[in-house]
């Protein structure tokens, strides 16, 4: 069993727990510059989104990445839609997971 | 604008008991998000060892499915460290509005309390305290740990563990809750129209730099890029509905799917407000 990512655990938990402490450690620390917190607040959704897109639009064979086009793209559209319309999670994920699993079942994807 | 004054409005009794109701929804949520996230990980060739590592240690939902995403794009050890800290930066004004709540109890307790403040933390326990006017330790720690911590690690062992009797997965289309889970969580972290243009913005630029460099350049472009194009949008424009350490946020920032009483009770504990939301900078504390 691996355990090479443990010490990258550790390393991504030095740099969360700062976040977390140093306001109700040091009270008044977290006064940041205006455009430091917009900028913050959209690391997220920005980061979150290329994780995505980049997960179902970019393939990488022999270390060579090439656009994709696939099921994963209206998985991935069902997920978001049923997000924003239930506001859950796990129906957006059933929904994208039955799609894939189907499309594959009948050999379309 | 003046901080929010709290005025208690239950007996201790009473909102520790919805305090465990509404923990018992976030901690249904939190098993599922975590088995998924346990599968994930899983598929990313993650051991058990390794993946637990990341939800005892980082403990943040978001960004350890995100380390997943990096890691199998081969992205260097720096890139998602870097990215983990400006992802994880929203906590830093969660405790600050939980720090004048807190500010009597010892220094170590605050210590542990801060490793195991999440979203849900933060939007159950805000809510407790001002539901009773003052803070109960017993309560924060219901939302920490009982809620959140117990049921997200148990939840990733299991999803880890079980992920493994699957022999092929991507049979089974679950090679695909990687992206739709993060792309279902990039909607629930938009609040207004930067946040769109922003997760646009980054998505594409991801995209054509992964075409033309390498998926770990392009991953880091687009997180660094996106939320600069979403800043360009004007702040009247934005039609920002939840400011980043409200109880609002929480309810964004939070995984999808739980129960908004107490993100709704976080925002309105000190009765009607015309509009004005407390700001990022405006500790959402016990009236000194």
């Amino acid at each position: 069993m691996t355990t090479n990512l443990v010490l990258l655990a550790v390393l991504m938990g030095a740099v969360t727990y700062p976040s977390r402490a140093l306001p109700l450690l040091a009270p008044g620390i977290e006064r940041l510059p205006r455009w430091a917190l917009d900028y913050l607040q959209l690391v997220g959704p920005a980061v979150l989104a290329a994780l995505a897109a980049v997960s179902v639009m970019v393939v990488t064979t022999e270390d060579q990445p090439a656009f994709h086009v696939g099921v994963e793209w209206l998985a991935v559209l069902a997920s978001i839609a049923l997000m924003w319309w239930r506001h859950n999670l796990f129906y957006g994920l059933a929904a994208a997971v039955l799609l894939v699993a189907v499309a594959r079942y009948l050999g379309w994807a | 604008m003046t901080p929010p004054v709290a005025r208690p409005t239950q007996t201790v009794t009473v909102s520790r008991r919805q305090l465990w109701q509404e923990s018992a929804g976030i901690a249904v949520s939190a098993v599922g998000f975590g088995f998924v996230y346990g599968l994930a990980a899983r598929g990313a060739g993650f051991s058990l060892i390794e993946a637990m590592a990341m939800s005892l240690i980082v403990f943040a939902g978001a960004a350890e499915f995100a380390a997943v995403g990096y890691v199998v794009a081969g992205l260097a050890w720096p890139g998602v460290i870097v990215l983990t800290a400006l992802l994880n930066a929203r906590h830093l004004l969660y405790s600050a509005a939980l720090a004048p709540w807190l500010k009597d109890r010892p220094v170590a307790e605050r210590a542990a309390m801060a490793h195991v403040l999440t979203d849900e933390a933060f939007a159950l326990s805000i809510a407790h305290f001002r539901r009773i006017g003052r803070p109960d330790r017993r309560g924060y720690w219901i939302a920490a740990i009982a809620a959140t911590f117990i049921p997200w690690n148990l939840a990733t062992l299991a999803g880890v563990t079980l992920g493994g009797q699957i022999a092929d997965p991507s049979r089974l289309g679950l090679d695909v809750v990687f992206p739709a889970a993060m792309a279902g969580l990039c909607v629930g972290l938009i609040t207004g129209r930067r946040e769109v243009v922003a997760a646009a913005v980054g998505a594409t630029v991801a995209v054509l730099v992964s075409l033309a460099v390498g998926t770990g350049v392009g991953i880091v472009a687009g997180g660094v890029i996106g939320p600069l194009a979403g800043m360009l949008v004007p702040r009247g424009a934005a039609h920002e509905e939840a400011p980043i350490g409200t109880g609002a946020s929480a309810e964004h920032y939070s995984m999808p799917a739980v129960p908004h009483t107490a993100f709704e009770q976080a925002d309105r504990a000190d009765g009607p407000r015309t509009g004005d939301r407390p700001g990022p900078d405006e500790p959402m504390g016990p009236a000194s």
